[in-house]
Parts: structure tokens; C-alpha cells; sequence
């Protein structure tokens, strides 16, 4: 088989176009939006999120209405519901995150054991079923990818100086805590988002690999995201080429995918790798 | 009388006989959690002075600044700015943050962090402009590290980073600059840079208050110190306030008397070398 066809073969399949597609838009909005949680060490936040989902995906099952809207609302509630428990200060944010993070796991996990076909459906939300794709899906992906990101980019600054030095920000009057909670609420959207692609449980490792990956070679923000977004993209269509061609699970492919462009550039990149240093010791 | 003279000022009268106040305290008592690390603070700052905030660790020096950011709420009193209470300003206020609390491995340059500076003056949805960026090269220029302008904060040397701050608070512009322990572990170069700066600033009617260790530098550079210890122990000219007694009572017995041979005794403090207080609130979880 000729390379080139070797690439355009699985196009011939819709599935196949609208799985691509969909890891591409998903590739670059977990890779930008997780630049903040790479740089905000916010890792275990984005993890407790996506699994915060869980209940809403169930009780929108149960009740037979859209998915997407029931993940939103439980994304949502879970992250505002994270950011009140920590702002009281009576317990830390990563205990309040804990808390939140089993017993939505837990709620959701003994809602879909009440569904009778709960194997697949639980294997679906926790990993994704990007070949299963539709158009409605695809529009709902691709419009809510363009609100985020395009927030990200109209608040750019903010965003940049509430991660970099709350103290400034505060100073300079920005409503911090509204700035903030918009950023949990743009992460919930975009695990939203996600979830079809690489489900509950790998979310988590496409909003911080790819980050994690343009920070070794990066040195300002909007250059870490542009180089992140790209890793994301190509991580998407790799992974789902592996997937197609091996015959395994697709968001488990995209996620190592990502995780060996890490290891790589972890490697070998100039200055902050391990092979480098290493070499430098010896000279 | 104070009290008067801030209601005339907030009504829109002009200039009162005395000097204006810039910056008032009334009674300001601030907590951490039920405990107190600032109690019953009053004084009244005039427009352009520079003032040293003195006191061994945990006495409550960053805690004040803090305050005077709006950071912290107030368990009683206010905080008036001239003449206004604390809020109703844009960013008149500078802060420049002890080393700790910055995190030196964001991946921002040196010119990105003195841009940040302009963000106030610039108001949502909009990019800098030639002036910002002017503002912004002449505040490099004036702390000498325009050379490293693109380069990563983390590769600077501690002096370095310390400058990039400085550029930032000038290139915002203020009326009142808070510096939180500008001289802890500072190189000579980069002293005599904030002390020229510092001169700069009064020419340009520029409020100053730093929190410092150095009760030589407070004697010898500064119009007005506050000597704190979890309240105001006294609040004066260095000459009037830097007595051994007052020193006594607010470092309790941390402090040490150097005799030099050829000149007037100098002071040094025990807590010096002790690692500076935490900086609350944290500024990461």
C-alpha cells in the first residue's frame, strides 16, 4: 500500500472524517485550555472535574434528554461548587476538590448501575467513542470549541496576569474571583466537550500532556499555547490513525500518543531535557 | 479634624489649609482567621512621602500592605486614598511582591512582565499601544535591563528579577508604591538601583512604603518611618522614632548595637537572618 493511501483510506468512511475532525477541534481545546492547568498546577482539578460529569451524563440518560446538556450542568455545578468550598477557607482546595471528586464518581457510577446495558454505556462515557460521532455532535464540538477558545483569546491578558500574579491583579482592580470561576466554567466546557473524544477517565491527560510538552520548549505563554495546540491536534489524528489501523480503543491511542510526543521532546529538547543535562554534566 | 477634613475632601472641596493627606488609616485592625495580625492602626501618610514600615517577622508589615491593596478585608476601620475610601480607585496602587511569592517558572519575559504593568491603563479587550510599549522600553531602560527584555524571568540572575518588578510598578505608573522587603539578599548594583529609583519616584510626587528589616537604610533614606509590631508602636521621622526604646519595644530585644569606630553606632536586628514571614493569603494552592 502506497503511504498516501495509507492516509486517505479511512477517510472514504463518515465516521471516520467526523472522528477526525472532532479529535482535531478536541486536540487543540484541551491543549490551550490546559496550558492554564499546567501552568496553575490545577492537574488534579481538571481530573475531579471530568469526573464530576459523571451524575449529570447519568441522570440525563436516565431521564432520556441530550447528554452534552446534562454533563454541562453537572460540569458547571462542580466547578462552582469547588470554588465556594475552597473560598470559605475552611478546608483546602484540594481536600474540597477530593471530596467533590469521589462522591460525584461515586453518584454516577451508582446511577448508570441502575441502566441495563450499563457496561457499554459506562465504558463509552469513560473513554470515549469518537468513532461515534455525529453531525449534531460535530456542530455542538466545533461551536462550543470556538466560544471557549475565543474567550481565551479576548481575555488573554487577564487570564494571563490572574495565573502569573493574583497579587497584580488585584491591584490593578480585576475582578479576580469572577475571572477565576470564568476559567473553571471554560474548563468545564471544555471537558464537556471532550468527553466523547476521550471520555471521562483520559480527559485529564489531553488537557495536560500537550501543555506539559509545549512548556519544555516554550518560554512565553501564547507561544506555549500555539505549540500545545499543535502537539493536541496532531496527537488526534495520530492517535485515531492507530486506532483505525490496530483495531484499538481510540482515546486510549490519542492520549499515548500525546504521552510519547512528551517523553520525546522530555528527552531529548534542548536545555530543560534529561539527555541534554545529562551531556552537559559530562562536558 | 481628620474626620472633617475627609468629608470636605469627598464632598469636592478644594485644597484644605494643611497638607492633604494622600493615604489614611482609621483604626484599622485586620485578622487572619480570627487572628489578629493588625490592631487598631491609625496614621495618615502625606502626598509623596517615603516611608519605611519596620518590625521583626509576623508583625504585621505585609499584612499592611496588603491591606492598603484591598487584598485583605478589614475586621474594623478604613482606609481612605485621597480622600476616597479603598476600592474606589482604579490602580493607583503598585505592588512590588517579595521574591517568594513569584512564580519564576511561568514561562512570560521580562518585557511581558512590565507590559503587565500597563494592563490597568489599558482596560478590557484592548492591546497595547505605541505608548505602552514606549512606557514599557523606557521603565527597562531605567532599571538598565532592556537588554534582557526577551528573555525568560527564570534565567535572570536574583538582582534581575528583582529589577523586572521595579520596571513593572514604574511603567504602571501609580500614585503609591508598596515594595514588600525590597533589600532582603539584593546585590549592590541592584540596592543602588532602588535607591535612585527611589529618588526619581519623590521627584515624581510618587507615595512610597516599603517594609524593611534594615533600620539603617530606614534611618538614613526615609522621610517617615512605622515602627509595627501587630499595631503601631510609633510613627514619625526616623530621627524621632528611631530611638533605642522604641526599637526595644518593637523588636523586644532582637536588636544589637554595632559600634563602628569612626562614625555614629548602627543598628542591626537578630531577625535579619530569619526566612521572611509567609506570605498570606498563598499565593498558589
Amino acid at each position: 500500500m502506497m503511504p498516501l493511501d495509507w492516509l486517505i483510506a479511512p477517510l472514504s468512511y463518515g465516521f471516520m472524517q467526523r472522528g477526525l475532525l472532532a479529535s482535531v477541534l478536541v486536540g487543540v481545546l484541551c491543549a490551550v485550555v490546559g496550558c492554564y492547568i499546567v501552568l496553575r498546577s490545577m492537574a488534579f482539578l481538571g481530573d475531579a472535574l471530568a469526573h464530576g460529569i459523571l451524575p449529570g451524563v447519568a441522570i440525563a440518560y436516565l431521564l432520556q434528554v441530550n447528554l452534552t446538556i446534562g454533563a454541562l450542568a453537572a460540569g458547571i455545578a462542580v466547578a462552582l461548587g469547588i470554588a465556594f468550598l475552597s473560598r470559605q477557607g475552611t478546608i483546602k482546595e484540594d481536600t474540597a476538590i477530593g471530596i467533590l471528586f469521589a462522591a460525584s464518581l461515586s453518584l454516577g457510577v451508582l446511577l448508570i448501575s441502575t441502566i441495563r446495558t450499563y457496561a457499554v454505556d459506562l465504558t463509552h462515557i469513560l473513554f470515549g467513542n469518537v468513532l461515534g460521532v455525529s453531525p449534531g455532535d460535530l456542530w455542538l464540538i466545533g461551536g462550543l470549541a470556538c466560544v471557549v477558545l475565543t474567550t481565551i483569546g479576548l481575555l488573554y491578558k487577564e487570564f494571563l496576569v490572574i495565573s502569573f500574579d493574583p497579587v497584580h491583579a488585584a491591584a490593578l482592580r480585576l475582578p479576580t474571583g469572577l475571572l477565576r470561576n470564568l476559567m473553571l466554567i471554560l474548563l468545564a466546557l471544555t471537558i464537556v466537550v471532550s468527553l466523547q473524544i476521550v471520555g471521562v477517565g483520559l480527559v485529564a491527560a489531553m488537557l495536560v500532556t500537550p501543555g506539559a510538552t509545549a512548556y519544555l520548549v516554550t518560554r512565553r505563554l501564547s507561544t506555549m499555547m500555539l505549540v500545545a495546540a499543535g502537539l493536541g491536534a496532531f496527537s488526534g489524528v495520530i492517535g485515531l490513525y492507530l486506532s483505525f489501523y490496530f483495531n484499538v480503543a481510540s482515546g486510549a491511542a490519542v492520549v499515548l500518543t500525546a504521552t510519547g510526543l512528551f517523553v520525546l521532546v522530555f528527552l531529548l529538547v534542548p536545555r530543560k531535557g534529561v539527555l541534554w543535562s545529562r551531556r552537559r554534566h559530562r562536558l | 479634624m481628620v474626620k472633617a477634613a475627609v468629608e470636605a475632601r469627598r464632598k469636592g472641596d478644594a485644597l484644605l489649609p494643611e497638607e492633604p493627606a494622600l493615604l489614611e488609616l482609621h483604626h484599622v485592625t485586620v485578622a487572619y482567621s480570627g487572628y489578629p495580625a493588625l490592631h487598631d492602626v491609625t496614621l495618615q501618610v502625606p502626598h509623596g512621602a517615603r516611608v519605611a514600615v519596620v518590625g521583626p517577622n509576623g508583625a504585621g508589615k505585609s499584612t499592611l500592605l496588603k491591606a492598603l491593596l484591598g487584598l485583605l478585608p478589614l475586621q474594623a476601620g478604613q482606609i481612605f486614598i485621597h480622600g476616597q475610601p479603598l476600592g474606589a480607585h482604579h490602580d493607583c496602587v503598585a505592588y512590588v511582591p517579595q521574591r517568594e511569592e513569584v512564580d519564576w517558572r511561568f514561562p512570560v519575559t521580562v518585557a511581558d512582565v512590565v507590559m503587565m504593568g500597563r494592563y490597568g491603563h489599558l482596560g478590557w479587550l484592548r492591546r497595547p499601544s505605541m505608548r505602552d510599549r514606549a512606557i514599557v522600553a523606557r521603565s527597562l531602560e531605567q532599571l538598565g535591563i532592556a537588554d534582557l527584555a526577551e528573555r525568560p524571568i527564570g534565567e535572570l540572575s536574583g538582582g534581575q528579577q528583582r529589577r523586572t518588578f521595579l520596571a513593572r510598578a514604574l511603567a504602571q505608573q501609580p500614585h503609591i508604591l508598596l515594595m514588600d522587603e525590597p533589600f532582603t539578599g539584593v546585590d549592590a548594583t541592584t540596592l543602588e538601583t532602588i535607591l535612585r529609583l527611589l529618588d526619581q519616584l519623590r521627584d515624581e510626587q510618587v507615595t512610597v512604603l516599603l517594609s524593611t528589616h534594615d533600620l539603617n537604610l530606614a534611618a538614613s533614606y526615609f522621610d517617615q518611618v512605622i515602627l509595627l509590631n501587630g499595631r503601631l508602636i510609633h510613627y514619625g521621622p526616623p530621627q524621632e522614632v528611631l530611638t533605642p526604646e522604641a526599637i526595644m519595644e518593637t523588636f523586644g530585644g532582637q536588636v544589637f548595637w554595632l559600634e563602628a569606630p569612626d562614625s555614629a553606632p548602627r543598628m542591626a536586628t537578630a531577625s535579619h537572618c530569619c526566612p521572611p514571614e509567609p506570605s498570606v493569603p498563598p499565593r498558589r494552592k
